[in-house]
């Protein structure tokens, strides 16, 4: 170093995933309250699946491995995968996509910096085209305690459709179609009728809710110590929020509340730790703006006409795809240059 | 009075490690045993040494002569003889040589006659010509030669002259200490200034962790009587005391890149300058010293009245440099320069020297990839996107790297300093401009030799032609001469001897192809003859002189010129 500055701030990559993994911390904590102290299990296979993958293939490229595996960011992949994954997913399924996600995704394109997906979203895309049923079983809150979830984990046969069901979004929009349908038992009835099940709680899913407002908490932290901008999140919210509540307004029978929609699925960590990420996403202001509300508005969409019962993972990857044009095109006026 | 102040985007606020210089008043150092005076200290052009190994100057005596539209005079520092000119290693981290006067210092310290200049009743131009003469230039470090700058704009009047004493950059304070102990006679300097760029009002910027500035600079204005000069507190913020970001926040205008602020009606001067400019015009002092802080890794950190030419090692020896000290910075620890040496020669750029050491500053971790954070891009006083640059230029796509205005950026180092990857940004984007110049050099260079090239062919094929021509012509002209002689001889011939007149054309060929002959060898042996004189031979032995000093000023401006600092 011979160049000025010779001072630096002191921060580091490895400072700024931390702090995300901490961030996490609440949401885990009543993910675990909740559901049971499964998702703990997957967490800690999946991180040992993204070390063991990284160190492979720093190793095979030649990169410094101690210098790239302490930098947390495949934890953070790691710990992702097993948050927005069924807790109930056979072990090998776990392994396999945090693999999918570090080897392919994340170090066939270079490494730290160099992905264009999000490598657990693309993780979850492809296990839930793979895997469909496997990837749409989900526990009730309180349903299963920890010794049949370890064998759900671990053990071969697995006979847990009587026992789990779709996701409370997923159920509603079941439900929700049937409604319409004059032949069925649910005909005529509103989403807030719909609602008044044991799997649903006070504003999404029974303990799903509490979840997203752990992810929130965590969120809103990172927002504090400036390691996420409002940008993102906030126009993700906004961008689900009216477009829920505009097909909403329009149709009460037909469609979920859009405080449902933010309260249920991927939506906080989507928009607090999945759309944040500065590998994948816009960079520029507008462009994240542009970015995300595109985000919100294709997880809605996904999320109200689509197949599968979330849509924050699949929206994620489309916006990935545009952000070079979109970055390229929304650059901002420099210094002398603006227009005021 | 709340004046209403602007904000720059970015910035950065590292640890500014300021007050251990200020608690002493500014010092003055003992003479060296010898000066090294480089010629070249201020951008534009070389100067020329008016001295002579041998020679007896006086202190103030001009020893560089301004050189060229752009440059400015340089001054022997104390009294003493010249030790001699030659090139001497310069404070540049290039570690290249610049040809300097070697004093030796008499003791004397004696002053030459000085002249002063009454400002009010002076034409603009000739004080710009005392200016550029007593060698003032820009003290923030620039070291841009003043009188070009005092020049009012188009409209002959200027609106705002801001005055520099923000002094941003950690541990210098230069500045601070020069406005708490000289403020009323920089005031007159910023008076004069005022003056001649007929500005309607003098805004001085300090930033507020400057307190005892802010007041004396207050105090002297007040005392002054002078309307239309404030003192403002701006808020603490790296780089607030760059000239385009003062600008900014005192004003509101943004000036572009290429621009000349004048154009907007701001002219912006450093406070050093500006109590320089007193010396030169109230006391006729030519630039020979300037306040210089010593800080960093030094037991007495403090600020010094230093002569131009002395040793940087002299003067830090009056602090006291501890031993694991292994490098000195010109500058602060933001854009400061790392020197080759310690005995390089404090110069008109010199605000500080930093003593480094490898516990103060430590190399930074290890570089990591970039992750688009967009903390550069944050902090970018300039509205850059400094990850977008990085990119281009470590692809070495220097073109898309311009599209993203590489050229805007002021090498603040605010990215490198945020950056969690540990990225040096600024020497990616140093890197990429220095490409770009070279590039442009090489394509002027190789479009002109292309032209000359061409044209020489040209030349050629015309003058081949020409020649084809003349000859063809001359031969022809020939022919007929000699056919009408031909013509005469035979006739005559055939007057005299009429025997012969029955074969007339027999000898004509031949004759006619000798004439050829001859007429070309005649024209060759003129052209030989013209050839041999040239203009230079038999000069007088002054033209001869001229003609050699001419050359050596030209084989010294082919050399290529060296950064500034």
């Amino acid at each position: 170093m011979i160049n000025s500055p010779f001072v630096r701030k002191p921060a580091s990559v490895q400072q700024v995933m931390l702090q995300v993994l901490l961030a996490l911390v609440p949401g885990i904590a009543a993910y675990v309250w909740f559901f049971g102290a499964g998702i703990l299990v997957q967490i800690a296979l999946a991180s040992a699946a993204a070390l063991a993958g990284e160190a492979a293939m720093l190793a095979i490229r030649g990169k410094p491995k101690a210098l790239f595996l302490g930098d947390l960011s495949a934890i953070v992949t790691a710990w992702l995968i097993a948050l927005t994954f069924p807790p109930i997913v056979p072990w090998w399924l776990t392994v396999t996509a945090t693999l999918l996600a570090i080897v392919v995704v994340k170090q066939l394109y270079g490494g730290l910096g160099q992905n264009p997906f999000n490598p657990a979203m693309a993780a979850f895309c492809l296990m839930i085209v793979a895997y469909p049923a496997l990837m749409s079983q989900w526990p009730a809150a309180g349903q299963l305690d920890f010794s049949s979830q370890l064998q759900l984990i671990f053990g071969g046969a697995r006979q847990v459709d009587a026992i789990t069901g779709a996701t409370p979004l997923d159920a509603l929009r079941t439900a929700l179609r049937a409604a319409t349908n004059p032949d069925s038992q649910l005909h005529g009835l509103r989403a807030s009728q719909l609602m008044d099940g044991p799997a649903y709680g006070m504003l999404g899913g029974k303990g799903g809710e509490w979840v997203a407002l752990g992810f929130l908490l965590g969120g809103l932290w990172l927002l504090q110590r400036r390691i996420i901008t409002w940008h993102i999140p906030g126009a993700f919210c906004l961008a689900l929020a009216a477009s829920a509540g505009l097909l909403w307004a329009i149709r009460p029978e037909g469609f979920a509340s859009p405080v449902f929609h933010l309260a249920s699925g991927g939506a906080m960590l989507g928009a607090f730790f999945i759309l944040t990420d500065p590998v994948s996403g816009a960079t520029t202001l507008r462009g994240k703006l542009l970015f995300a509300a595109g985000a919100g508005v294709l997880t809605f969409v996904i999320r109200a006409f689509g197949a599968y019962p979330d849509g924050v993972a699949f929206a994620t990857l489309l916006m990935n795809l545009c952000v070079p044009l979109i970055d390229m095109n929304t650059q901002a006026p420099v210094f002398g240059h603006k227009k005021d | 009075m709340l004046r209403k102040l602007f904000k720059f985007h970015g910035g950065v606020k590292p640890q500014t490690n300021k007050t251990e210089s200020t608690t002493q008043p500014i010092a003055q150092v003992p003479l060296p045993d010898r000066l090294v005076i480089p010629l070249h200290q201020a951008v534009g052009g070389h100067p020329r040494p008016l001295v002579a190994p041998g020679d007896k100057v006086f202190k103030g005596q001009r020893i560089g002569g301004a050189d060229g539209s752009l440059s400015s005079a340089v001054h022997a520092s104390t009294s003493g003889i010249v030790h001699d000119v030659v090139p001497a290693l310069m404070p540049h981290t290039s570690g290249l040589t610049t040809l300097s006067v070697i004093i030796e210092p008499d003791g004397e310290d004696r002053w030459g006659e000085l002249d002063k200049v009454n400002y009010r009743r002076t034409p603009p131009d000739e004080l710009r010509d005392f200016l550029r003469d007593a060698g003032v230039v820009g003290l923030g470090g620039a070291v841009f030669p003043s009188y070009a700058k005092l020049k009012p704009g188009k409209e002959g009047r200027l609106k705002t002259l801001v005055i520099n004493g923000a002094e941003c950059e950690p541990f210098i304070t230069c500045d601070d200490l020069l406005m708490r102990e000289r403020a009323a006679d920089m005031l007159k300097g910023i008076v004069a200034m005022r003056h001649m760029l007929q500005a309607e009002e003098v805004l001085i910027g300090i930033e507020d962790n400057k307190p005892e500035a802010v007041a004396a600079v207050q105090a002297a204005i007040a005392a002054s009587g002078q309307s239309g000069i404030e003192a403002v507190a701006i808020p603490t913020r790296y780089p607030a005391g760059g000239a385009k970001q003062l600008i900014r926040v005192l004003t509101g205008i943004e000036v572009p890149h290429g621009r000349r602020s004048t154009d907007f009606g701001v002219q912006c001067f450093n406070v050093g300058t500006a109590y320089s400019i007193y010396e030169a015009l109230e006391l006729g002092r030519p630039l020979i010293s300037r306040v210089v802080t010593v800080a960093g890794n030094v037991d007495r950190p403090r600020n010094y009245e230093v002569l131009i030419g002395t040793p940087m090692d002299h003067v830090v020896r009056q602090s006291g440099a501890r031993p694991d000290s292994d490098r000195y910075i010109m500058g602060g620890p933001m854009m400061g320069v790392r020197l080759p040496a310690f005995g390089v020669p404090v110069v008109k750029a010199t605000n500080c020297i930093l003593v480094g050491s490898p516990a103060l500053f430590p190399p930074p971790p290890p570089e990591m990839p970039c992750i688009r954070c967009g903390e550069c891009a944050k902090a970018c006083p300039a509205d850059l996107a400094p990850f977008e640059m990085y990119w281009f230029s470590r692809s070495k796509n220097f073109g898309k790297a311009q599209e993203y205005h590489l050229f805007d950026c002021i090498e603040c180092g605010c990215c490198s300093f945020v950056c969690p990857s540990h990225i040096p940004l600024v020497d990616y984007f140093r890197f990429s401009k220095s490409e770009i110049w070279a590039r442009e050099r090489d394509k002027e260079a190789s479009d002109a030799a292309r032209d000359r090239f061409e044209f020489k062919n040209f030349r050629q094929e015309r003058e081949k032609q020409e020649k084809a021509e003349k000859l063809a012509a001359k031969a022809a002209a020939t022919r007929e001469k000699v056919a009408a002689e031909g013509q005469a001889g035979t006739t005559s011939a055939a007057a005299e001897t009429p025997d012969v007149a029955a074969k007339p054309a027999a000898p004509s060929a031949e004759d006619t192809k000798r004439a050829l002959i001859a007429a070309a060898m005649e024209k060759a042996r003129q052209q030989k003859a013209q050839v041999a004189p040239k203009n230079t031979e038999q000069l007088s032995t002054e033209t001869q002189a001229d003609i050699a000093a001419i050359e050596a000023r030209r084989a010294a401006a082919a050399t290529p010129p060296t950064p500034d600092a």
